[in-house]
């Protein structure tokens, strides 16, 4: 049988980095994938050096534009903790409802990416449609629909009011009822369990060993999240379920994230009634005494990291940050060895790369020298026409959502 | 001539998108494609978004341009065919915004590729985009 070598990538846009794959192929099947990343590099880290620790806030948020409040809040946990500020309640609350209401528009965001890479469009104009019900929240918070800029080095820039409360409820109330089809799909959709179960497996001791993180790591039934474990924020008090799934595979990535969005719902909802009353901010020095600090945040990806060393004057002496992606990326070798070449597209999207479906030149080069040309799309493409030779055709799912 | 014209009209009312994320913080795609979604529904407006530059008329640019990046841009430009339109999205791509200054950046787009229009805005929202391209398109009837 002859080997191909398919280089993927590497316009594909993953937090700080757009990786770039390079693919070995067995006939259909796909013996070895390797990683390279760096496309993306823009030397954030170093360039935190030169600003001050409010400019870097900006700077930070902006790794990435999907979990920008992850990044922010990481970030001031490390600067607050050196300065040994107490950040008032108020403001911890309102860090963790924006934090949840990212992860929802975060999942919901997923869900489409995951269901356009399979071919269920419908999916995709679903649950984008709804996504838009949590940027409409968001932009009322917060001012804007993404990098939000709420955090500051000891609280918050913005109060909630108790209107904007009241419409943080009502939206609630429509989202929870789309998440419901959600979840119904996830576990009833012949269609779509038959195009995911057993895809993309990493058992529970590969994530051990890899150290993935996130819904990825919960998929596969180890039961970690730093909101429970390491609590910081306001989740310390409120009550809430770690979602795990045993499936271990694209299937349980999926079911994990959509009943992780009705456990976002209840924080909400418990941290609009539960926000005591008082400032959001306390004042916090220009200069930062010399120390260090880790915080850790549980982004909707996974588990975000950061360091702090700060050497008494204006500005850090050093950042480092350990995006989710990262972790999980170490897994995806793993999980893309031993599958099909039309699983490709759907397990590199399961571990939520922040997927943004661009043009990603893929070049098929077989052993003997030829060359032939595929694009993402094309990929994708295959994938699609791959599975319905098999009989698994998104076009024939059952569960429609009657409105729209 | 009236060839030219037609092609004109037909350019105006169907222009194809490719989109490049030369380095961005993932947001101004976000939008881009949010802007696809039916919220927003740009393919009613005739724009569709093409995953190959050689479809494609518009070359929609996010992010500040990376080294790394740099020429790959300049590859997918070059297989565009003529005329092609390039429309930075967002601070990044017009000015490199945030990130002016890091060492892994080389600036805006506009200083890897002729830029016809800028969308400011971080991330540009999806109606921005709608109306920067709606904009461009405008002014080629000229
Ligand atoms: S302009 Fe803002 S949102 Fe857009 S890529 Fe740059 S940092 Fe991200």
């Amino acid at each position: 049988m002859g080997k191909f070598v398919i280089p993927v990538g590497p316009q594909h846009p993953a937090l700080e980095e757009p990786e770039s794959f390079s693919l070995m192929l067995e006939g259909e099947r796909v013996a070895a994938a390797n990683v390279t990343l760096g496309y993306n590099h823009r030397g954030i880290e170093k360039a935190c050096e030169s600003r001050t620790y409010i400019q870097d806030i900006y700077l930070l948020e902006r790794i990435c534009g999907i979990c920008s409040h992850a990044h922010s809040t990481c970030y001031v946990q490390t600067v607050e903790d050196v300065a040994g500020l107490e950040v008032p309640k108020r403001a911890l609350y309102i860090r963790s409802l924006i934090g949840e209401l990212e992860r929802v528009h975060s999942h919901l965001l997923w869900l489409g990416i995951a269901g356009h890479e399979i071919g269920f469009e419908s999916l995709f104009m679903y649950s984008w449609k709804d996504r838009e019900v949590v940027m409409d929240i968001l932009e009322l918070l917060t001012g804007n629909r993404v990098n939000y800029g709420m955090n500051t080095v000891g609280g918050v820039r913005r109060d909630i009011t108790p209107e904007q409360a009241q419409d943080v409820l009502k939206a609630l109330v429509i989202l929870e009822e789309k998440t419901k089809y959600y979840i119904q799909l996830a576990n009833e959709e012949v269609t779509l369990i038959d195009r995911l179960q057993g895809v993309g497996r990493l058992s529970k001791e590969d994530v051990l060993k890899y150290g993935a993180t996130g819904p990825v790591m919960r998929a596969a039934g180890v039961s970690r999240d730093i909101r429970k474990d390491d609590p910081y924020a306001a989740y310390g008090e409120l009550d809430f379920e770690v979602i795990t799934d045993t499936h271990a595979d694209v299937l349980g990535r999926t079911v994990v994230r959509v009943k992780e969005l009705m456990e976002s719902y209840k924080m909400i909802r418990q941290i609009l009634k539960q926000m005591p009353d008082g400032p959001i901010t306390v004042r916090a020095p220009k200069k930062i005494p010399a120390g260090e600090a880790v915080s850790r945040y549980e982004a909707p990806r996974g588990e975000d990291i950061h360091y702090l060393r700060s050497d008494g004057t204006d500005k850090p002496d050093r950042v480092k940050v350990r995006a989710p992606t990262l972790a999980n990326l170490a897994a995806i070798s793993n999980m893309l060895e031993g599958g099909y070449l039309a699983d490709v597209p759907i397990v590199i999207a399961a571990i939520d790369p922040c997927f943004s479906c661009t043009d990603r030149a893929i070049k098929v080069v077989n052993a003997s020298g030829g060359e032939s040309m595929f694009d993402w799309e094309g990929l994708r493409r295959y994938s699609i026409d791959w599975y319905r030779k098999q009989g698994i055709d998104m076009k024939g799912t059952k569960l429609s959502r009657g409105e729209d | 001539m009236i060839v030219d014209r037609i092609v004109t009209w037909a350019r105006m009312k169907s222009p194809w998108i490719v989109h490049f994320n030369s380095g961005a913080c993932n947001a101004c795609d976000i939008e881009v494609l949010a802007a696809l979604t039916p919220r927003y529904d740009v393919e009613r407006f005739g724009i569709l978004l093409k995953g190959s530059p050689r479809h494609a008329d518009v070359l929609v640019c996010s992010g500040p341009v990376t080294l790394q990046q740099k020429e790959r841009l300049k590859t997918i430009y070059e297989q565009m065919s003529e005329p092609k339109f390039v429309l930075a999205v967002g601070t990044c791509a017009s000015s490199a915004g945030v990130f002016n200054g890091c060492y892994g950046v080389c600036g805006g787009v506009d200083t890897v590729l002729p830029v016809s229009a800028y969308i400011p805005g971080c991330p540009a929202r999806p109606e921005a985009i709608i109306d920067g391209v709606v904009k461009l398109l405008k002014s080629l009837k000229k």
